[in-house]
């Protein structure tokens, strides 16, 4: 099977042909391209959506608190209001960002995630995932199986431009990971494969230029928010593409865009915690809360370590 | 690369930088030593040297050096747990000229008093690049099977380990040969296709001039 992973466009060509899934083709592909049966890899994948639940579950339990004390418990805030019926825009929306940022916050709290494409953007595929499953109540194969189509435009966009905020800025990182939710949402909804091109087209484009600017350095503020609202991205753009709303710049373009937008992008803005929020006073503020001054001095010999 | 890398690894947070390489280059520490470690010492350079405590790289480090792998959950609680099993942790912010900004040298010692040391960058998504065994120079990423053999630098032992190897149809991907000076010790690193026979570590160990052979298995 020739299944390649340098385009959008050519997972989409390939499925319609086929008249199946994107998701099927790539399952099949990789069992074939690892040298393993199918089962064996729908296990593994089955294992990490496991993962992703308990990590949802754990994320949200009060008194979640990360490694530096800047993060945790906005899950379990968002939680309450939404067991309170005190949501803006009901139930499922709620949901969806109370599991975005559990499972972001039980990253920062050193809990176990599954990277997805990476640490900093862990909440935003397994709430969307979780959450369309339960409203829909949907079967769990489906489910496991819109991860391999997730898997599938992550796999092409880190071959055309990446997923990585040091490199990338957060578009290529939580953006990504919102582009790979939409597929997901899509194929969970129905979608036929030309609207998972649009709805990852239109993630993309929403997302175009944000910057990665960590505060003190660490996967926090405002990392943990913008899991939130990457979720709502992916069902932003998922809803547009099952209406029939087209992007009329497609997928590839869009990714490629998003490549040259991060090579534009200063060094300030992709992970050095020199610019954007990290650079705000406040952020200043917490950098020297979480790491003390800039050089400390407390040991003769300029040792941090001898502080501990 | 496949769908695992992008959905994947099964990780301790908060970073896979920070936290998944860092217990990775802990656990090639570990596998060089034949013995738990009793006593660590860990140089950090760059943003490793920044941030340690905030990502929890200090913690990462040491679950590996205790054996855990990335997505151990007892990862947090490692500086606790190499208290309760003796063994005794020093933190060195430092420079390391020319080093990746995430580079960490590990100095391990047992209680026979054997010593290790490697120094290795965590190179972004969980993956790692060793660069110094022992003060010599390598490259090990870990992500095939991999042998690293301590041998005397004499004629004849590359290809007694090398034919060792092709005896049982084992395919080399990757070789390199460093040494400390000439007729002194010397290091070679083998990264080869798929997996090893279990016999075959204990093969090479027993060859002429061969010291020490560890078998680290893909990470």
């Amino acid at each position: 099977m020739s299944l390649k992973y340098d385009s959008i466009a050519g997972l989409i060509d390939a499925a319609k042909e086929n008249g199946c899934k994107i998701s099927e083709l790539v399952l099949k592909q990789q069992a074939e391209e690892m040298e393993q049966p199918e089962d064996v890899l729908y296990a593994q994948m089955k294992s990490n959506y496991a993962v992703m639940a308990e990590s949802v579950k754990e994320g949200q339990k009060p008194g979640v608190v990360s490694t530096s004390g800047l993060s945790g418990g906005d899950a379990y805030r968002m939680a309450q209001a939404v067991n309170k019926g005190n949501t803006l825009c009901g139930a499922l929306f709620g949901k969806a960002l109370v599991r975005a940022l559990a499972v972001s916050e039980w990253n920062a709290a050193m809990g176990r995630i599954v990277a997805a494409p990476t640490a900093g953007s862990c909440g935003i595929l397994p709430a969307a995932i979780l959450t369309i499953q339960e409203a829909e109540n949907l079967p769990e194969r489906d489910c496991v199986m819109a991860l391999f189509t997730a898997s599938a435009i992550g796999m092409v966009i880190a071959k055309n431009a990446c997923v990585a905020g040091a490199q990338g800025g957060c578009q290529a990182e939580c953006g990504s990971a919102a582009a790979m939710a939409a597929a997901a949402l899509v194929e969970l909804c129905g979608g036929t494969p030309d609207m998972v091109g649009d709805a990852v087209s239109i993630t993309i484009g929403n997302v175009l230029g944000l910057v990665c600017d960590p505060v003190a350095g660490l996967v926090e503020i405002p990392c943990i928010h913008r899991n939130a609202s990457g979720v709502a991205n992916a069902f932003v753009a998922a809803q547009l593409a099952v209406a029939g709303v087209r992007s009329p710049i497609p997928a590839d373009e869009s990714i490629l865009a998003m490549k040259r937008v991060g090579d534009a992008m200063p060094a300030s803005l992709k992970e050095t915690a020199e610019g954007g929020l990290a650079a705000t006073p406040s952020g200043k503020r917490l950098y020297q809360q979480v790491f003390g001054e800039q050089e400390p001095a407390s040991c003769p010999s300029g040792c941090r370590g001898c502080r501990r | 690369m496949n769908v695992f890398d992008i959905i994947g690894p099964v990780m301790i947070g908060p970073s896979s930088s920070h936290t998944a390489g860092a217990a990775r280059l802990g656990l090639v520490a570990r596998s060089l030593l034949d013995a738990p470690a009793v006593s660590a010492e860990i140089q950090l350079h760059g943003s490793f040297a920044k941030t340690y405590r905030g990502h929890g790289t200090d913690k990462a480090l040491v679950a590996g050096i205790l054996g855990m792998k990335p997505d151990d959950v007892r990862l947090r609680d490692s500086l606790q747990i190499a208290a309760q099993q003796g063994l005794s942790v020093a933190f060195i912010p430092t420079v390391i000229e020319n080093a990746h900004p995430n580079t960490a040298r590990i100095s391990l010692c047992d209680a026979k008093g054997n010593r290790i040391s490697i120094q290795g960058a965590s190179v972004g998504g969980g993956n790692i690049l060793v660069t110094k065994v022992n003060g010599m120079s390598v490259k090990i990423s870990g992500q095939y099977t991999t042998l690293i053999v301590l041998h005397k630098d004499a004629p004849g032992t590359i290809a007694a380990v090398t034919e060792e190897m092709s005896r049982r149809g084992v395919n080399i991907c990757n070789f390199r040969l460093a040494r400390a000076s000439k007729g002194g010790i010397a290091i070679m690193t083998i990264e080869v296709d798929g997996t090893l026979q279990p016999d075959m570590q204990e093969r090479i160990s027993k060859l002429p001039n061969v010291m020490n052979c560890t078998l680290l298995a893909p990470m």
